[in-house]
C-alpha cells in the first residue's frame, strides 16, 4: 500500500464513524496541516503546528500590522462603562453561589479553535466565541466552580456544531457553537481525590479524548466519551490498577501503583494510519520522594504512549523519564512527523521533555531511534541506558543536605508547544536552563504524599534559549538566547512555523517575533505585553493572521490591504 | 488540619508558587527587569475583585483532642495492619491518601469498613461506638501531608560537610577568596544567616528571582549596561531591561533611558556582577556546596 492510499484509508476510517455535516466543523479538517482554519489544538492531528499558508513570508513580514485586539468578559458580569458588552453571558456550572468577579488569575493559554470564521477559546471557568474577523465577543459561557486548582486551561475540542472544554473542579462542558449554551455536563473525576481537569479534549471520529491532572497520589487516567451523549466508551489507567496488570513488577506494591500519578493533562497527537491516540503522562507520585515507590521505573509514568483509539489500550510505550524524582512531567507535547531518517522514510513522534531531553520513537512499533541532550545544563542523570532512556542520578534527588540541580521545577521546557518545520526539517522549542537547590524536608518518607517534602530554592538562571534540534541526531542546529537582565526567568509561550519561511514566537520581554527557521534571526517583532498562548495562524476572507492571546485580550496581525 | 487553607494559597500565588509549585507550571509572568517584591496580599488573600478557589475540598477543623483520641484507637485497633502511621504496613494499605479515605465526610465511609470488615482482604469485622469510629476518621482526615512547608517529624540538620575542607576549597579552587573575604565582606555571615541561607547566598549570591529563599537578600550589586551609540556618545547605569529590539538603563543620577537596537548599534555591553556564580553553577559538586557550607556557618 502507497503511502497516499494508507493515509486515505485512515482518514476514511475518521470519516466513516462521523456523519456528513451541512455546517458546523469538518472533521477532515483534522488530519490536514492548518490552512484556513485551526480545528483542534496543535492545528491538525500532528502538533507540528506547520501551516501551509504563505501570505505572510519572509520577504513581507516586515509589514505586519495590528489587525484587531479583543478583550474578553470576565465573571458573571461583563463590559465596562465605557465599552457596554453587549454579548450574551451564559452561566452554568453545581456550586450555589458564582465567584465574585471571576476566579484568580484567568487566561488564554491554551489553543484558539477557529472554524467557519468563528474563534473558540477558553480559560479557567470561562469560555468564549469572537468574531475572526473583528475581535468582536459572540457569547461567554462562564461556569460557577467548586475549586480545584485554577492553573490552566489549555483549550477546547469541536465536533459539529459542538464544543468541548474541561474545569478545575473535574467537569466536561459541552455547549453549542452558536449560542454557547450548555448541552450537557458531566463529572469526570473526583474531586476529593484533587483531581483537577485542564486538558483541551480531542475529537476522534466519535470519540472525545479527556484527560486529568491530580498533585495527590492518585492515578492517572484517559477517558474516552460519546461526543454526542457524554456517555463513557473507555478508560485506560496510565498506572497499573489491579494485580496482573503490565508495570506492575516496576513498582514496590499494588498500593504505590495504583497511587503512582502518571497525569493526563496534556493533549495527544492521532495518527489516522494507525489509528493511535499517541499521548505522554505525568510523574510518578509522591514526586520528590520514592522509597515508598519501590526501586523499579515506575510504570507508565513519564512516558509516550500508543493507545488504539477505539479500545483504550496500550499498543506501544517508551519511558521518557524513568523513577522521576523531580516532578518532571513528560507530557510535552508529541509531535508526529512522516521523514526521512537515516535514508529511509520512517514515521516518528518526536517530544522534548521536561527533563531536558529529547526523543525520537517510531510510532508505529514505539521502537527507540534518538535521544539527546538539548540542555546543557541538565545535570541530574548518569547517562542514556540501552533502550535509549535517561537514568537518573540518586544522588540528584532532593536530599536534606541539599542537591543542585538542572532543570529547576519548571523544567527544561513545559506545555508550552514547540514546532517542527517540515522544510527545514528542524524540530523547535524553548530551553530554560535554570540551577536550583533541592532539599528534602521529610526524613520519614513514608509521612510524604503528592508533592510534599521537598524545598526547592532557585539560585542561577543561565537563561532562557530558541532552540533548533535536528531530528536525526538529537543535536542542537541552532540556539537563540535571548538577552537578559538578570533574573527575569522568562518563558516563551509556544511556536508556530509556516510555509512562509518563518518562524513565529514570544520573546521573554513581551515581544511577538518573527524568525527565519533556518538561523533563528528576527525579522519582525511587535512589543504587546505578557503572551500567554502559542502563536497561530488562519486564512480567512483571503487574509492570512496571525493570533496570539495575552491575557483576556486577543491580538490579530496581517498585512495591510 | 494540616491542609492550607485557601488564605495561604492566594498568598503563594502572588509570590511565584514559593512552596506548592504544581506538577503543571502556571502562566509565564513576563518581565523583562527584576521582578519588584510581591505586594503583601490582602487580609482576605486575594487580589480584590477575585476570589482564589480552594484548590480541593477543605475540612472544617478538627478538634485536637478528638484526632489524639481516634490516633491512640488507630494505633491499637488498626495499626498492625495499616502501620501505627496508618501509611501503610505488611498487609495493610496506605490509608492516608486512599480513595475511601478522601471521599470519607465524618465517617460514613470509612465506619462501614471498620464494622462489615474486608473479609475476602483479611481485615476482620470491628465492633466500635460511633464516636470511637468518628474520632477514627478524624485521625486519617488530619493526617494529610501533600503541602511542602509541613514541619518535619524531626530535626534537620543541612550541615553535613567538612569546614576544613570547605576553607580549603573557598581560598583554592573555589576561588571565592578573589572577590570575597571572611573578615570583609562575609564577616559574621554565619551569625546572619540560617545554614540554608548560607548555603543557597554561596552559590546564588544574592539577588532576587525565582523561587524560594533568594528573595530574601539583595545582590551585592546590580547589573550594568553601557551603551554607546555610533558618535561615540556614552550611557552607563543600572540595566532595567533588555531584549533583542531594546535596552534600559537608569544613570546615577535617576534618568531613566532606553535605546532602540538595530543589529551591533548601539554597542551594549551588560556587566553582570554575578557571572561568575552563574559560571561555577556548571562545574560545582555538591560535596563542595556542602564543605563550604560547614566552612561559613562558622563565620560567626
Amino acid at each position: 500500500m502507497t503511502k497516499s492510499t494508507k493515509f486515505l484509508l485512515g482518514l476514511s476510517i475518521v470519516l466513516s464513524s462521523c456523519a456528513v455535516y451541512s455546517q458546523g466543523l469538518d472533521p477532515a479538517l483534522l488530519a490536514k496541516p492548518a490552512t484556513d482554519s485551526w480545528p483542534t489544538y496543535g492545528g491538525d492531528y500532528s502538533q507540528r503546528r506547520y501551516s501551509t499558508l504563505k501570505q505572510i513570508d519572509q520577504s513581507n513580514v516586515k509589514n505586519l500590522t495590528l489587525a484587531w485586539i479583543g478583550n474578553l468578559p470576565l465573571g458573571v458580569g461583563g463590559g465596562s462603562f465605557f465599552a457596554p458588552e453587549t454579548a450574551p453571558t451564559i452561566i452554568g456550572g453545581e456550586a450555589k453561589e458564582p465567584l465574585a468577579g471571576g476566579v484568580f488569575p484567568p487566561r488564554v493559554g491554551g489553543a484558539i479553535l477557529q472554524v467557519n470564521g468563528i474563534l473558540y477559546m477558553s480559560a479557567p471557568d470561562n469560555a468564549w466565541a469572537v468574531d475572526a474577523r473583528d475581535g468582536t465577543v459572540i457569547w461567554h459561557y462562564f461556569w460557577k466552580s467548586r475549586g480545584g486548582t485554577h492553573i490552566g486551561n489549555r483549550g477546547m475540542a469541536m465536533v459539529k456544531d459542538w464544543l468541548f472544554f474541561e474545569t478545575p473542579d473535574d467537569y466536561l462542558i459541552s455547549l453549542d457553537a452558536k449560542t454557547g449554551k450548555e448541552r450537557w455536563h458531566k463529572e469526570i473525576a473526583d474531586f476529593n481525590q484533587e483531581y483537577f481537569s485542564t486538558m483541551a479534549p480531542i475529537a476522534i471520529g466519535n470519540h472525545l479524548i479527556v484527560g486529568v491532572g491530580d498533585d495527590l497520589d492518585s492515578p492517572g487516567f484517559l477517558q474516552s466519551f460519546d461526543p454526542e451523549t457524554g456517555s463513557l466508551q473507555w478508560k485506560y489507567y496510565t498506572v497499573p490498577m489491579k494485580q496482573g496488570d503490565p508495570g506492575l513488577e516496576t513498582w514496590k506494591d499494588l498500593d504505590a501503583a495504583s497511587h503512582g500519578g502518571a497525569q493526563t493533562w496534556m493533549p495527544g497527537s492521532y495518527d489516522p494510519e494507525t489509528h493511535l491516540y499517541i499521548f505522554s503522562t505525568g510523574n510518578p507520585t509522591p514526586a520528590y520522594t520514592s522509597e515508598t515507590r519501590g526501586e523499579g521505573d515506575n510504570l507508565y509514568t513519564c512516558s509516550i504512549i500508543g493507545l488504539d483509539v477505539d479500545t483504550g489500550k496500550m499498543k506501544w510505550y517508551f519511558q521518557t523519564s524513568p523513577h522521576d524524582t523531580h516532578d518532571w512531567d513528560s507530557t510535552q507535547s508529541p509531535v508526529l512527523v512522516d521523514a526521512p531518517f537515516q535514508g529511509k522514510p520512517r514515521k516518528m513522534v518526536m517530544q522534548a521533555a521536561r527533563n531536558g531531553y529529547f526523543f525520537v520513537v517510531d510510532r508505529v512499533t514505539g521502537e527507540h531511534l534518538v535521544t539527546g541532550k538539548f540542555s546543557g545544563a541538565a545535570n541530574w542523570a548518569k547517562g542514556v541506558d540501552k533502550r535509549g532512556e535517561v537514568m537518573r542520578d540518586p544522588a540528584k534527588d532532593s536530599t536534606l543536605a541539599g542537591s543542585l540541580v538542572s532543570p529547576d521545577n519548571g523544567g527544561a521546557t513545559n506545555w508550552p508547544p514547540p514546532s517542527f518545520d517540515p522544510d527545514t526539517g528542524l524540530f523547535y522549542v524553548q530551553l530554560r536552563e535554570v540551577y536550583a537547590m533541592y532539599y528534602l524536608t521529610e526524613s520519614n518518607q513514608r509521612l510524604v504524599t503528592g508533592l510534599g517534602g521537598k524545598e526547592e530554592d532557585t539560585v542561577g538562571n543561565l537563561g532562557t534559549s530558541l532552540v533548533a534540534i535536528d531530528y536525526q541526531t538529537g543535536k542542537i542546529t541552532w540556539k537563540y538566547k535571548y538577552p537578559d537582565a538578570g533574573n527575569s526567568y522568562g518563558w516563551i509561550t509556544g511556536l508556530l512555523t509556516t510555509a512562509g519561511k518563518l518562524l513565529f514566537s514570544s520573546d521573554t520581554a513581551g515581544n511577538l517575533v518573527a524568525y527565519d527557521p533556518t538561523n533563528g534571526k528576527p525579522l519582525w517583532h511587535s512589543r504587546i505585553g505578557a503572551i500567554s498562548n502559542a502563536p497561530e495562524t488562519y486564512l480567512l476572507d483571503g487574509r492570512q493572521y496571525i493570533l496570539v492571546a495575552t491575557g483576556t485580550s486577543l491580538l490579530a496581525f496581517t498585512l495591510p490591504q | 488540619m494540616k491542609r492550607v487553607p485557601v488564605v495561604v494559597i492566594a498568598s503563594i500565588f502572588l509570590v511565584g508558587f514559593a512552596y506548592t509549585a504544581p506538577a503543571q507550571v502556571p502562566a509565564p509572568q513576563q518581565s523583562a527587569q527584576p521582578a519588584p517584591a510581591p505586594p503583601a496580599p490582602p487580609a482576605h488573600g486575594a487580589p480584590a475583585g477575585f476570589v482564589m478557589p480552594p484548590a480541593y475540598p477543605v475540612r472544617p477543623p478538627a478538634d485536637p483532642a478528638v484526632v489524639d483520641h481516634g490516633k491512640k484507637l488507630f494505633v491499637t485497633s488498626c495499626g498492625f495492619c495499616h502501620g501505627t502511621d496508618a501509611r501503610g504496613g505488611a498487609t495493610g494499605p496506605n490509608l492516608v491518601r486512599s480513595q475511601l479515605v478522601l471521599d470519607d465526610k465524618s465517617g460514613e465511609l470509612v465506619g462501614a469498613v471498620i464494622r462489615e470488615g474486608r473479609l475476602t482482604k483479611g481485615m476482620p469485622k470491628f465492633d466500635m461506638p460511633d464516636a470511637d469510629v468518628s474520632a477514627i476518621a478524624t485521625f486519617l482526615h488530619s493526617q494529610y501531608t501533600n503541602e511542602s512547608g509541613a514541619a518535619p517529624s524531626a530535626p534537620i540538620n543541612i550541615v553535613v560537610g567538612d569546614a576544613k575542607a570547605g576553607q580549603a576549597y573557598f581560598s583554592g579552587p573555589g576561588k571565592c577568596n578573589t572577590c570575597h573575604s571572611v573578615t570583609g565582606d562575609l564577616a559574621g555571615i554565619g551569625a546572619k544567616y540560617e545554614p540554608k541561607d548560607v548555603q543557597n547566598l554561596l552559590l546564588s549570591g544574592g539577588g532576587g528571582g525565582g523561587f524560594g529563599r533568594r528573595a530574601k537578600s539583595t545582590p551585592p550589586a546590580p547589573t550594568t549596561v553601557t551603551v554607546t551609540l555610533p558618535n561615540g556618545q556614552k550611557y552607563q547605569g543600572k540595566l532595567l531591561r533588555i531584549d533583542a529590539f531594546r535596552v534600559a538603563l537608569t544613570e546615577d543620577d535617576g534618568q531613566y533611558r532606553s535605546f532602540t537596537i538595530n543589529g551591533a548599534t548601539p554597542k551594549v555591553e551588560v556587566h553582570n556582577p554575578l557571572q561568575p556564580h552563574l559560571d561555577m553553577l556548571l562545574t560545582i559538586k555538591d560535596i563542595d556546596i556542602h564543605n563550604l557550607t560547614a566552612y561559613l556557618v562558622t563565620v560567626k
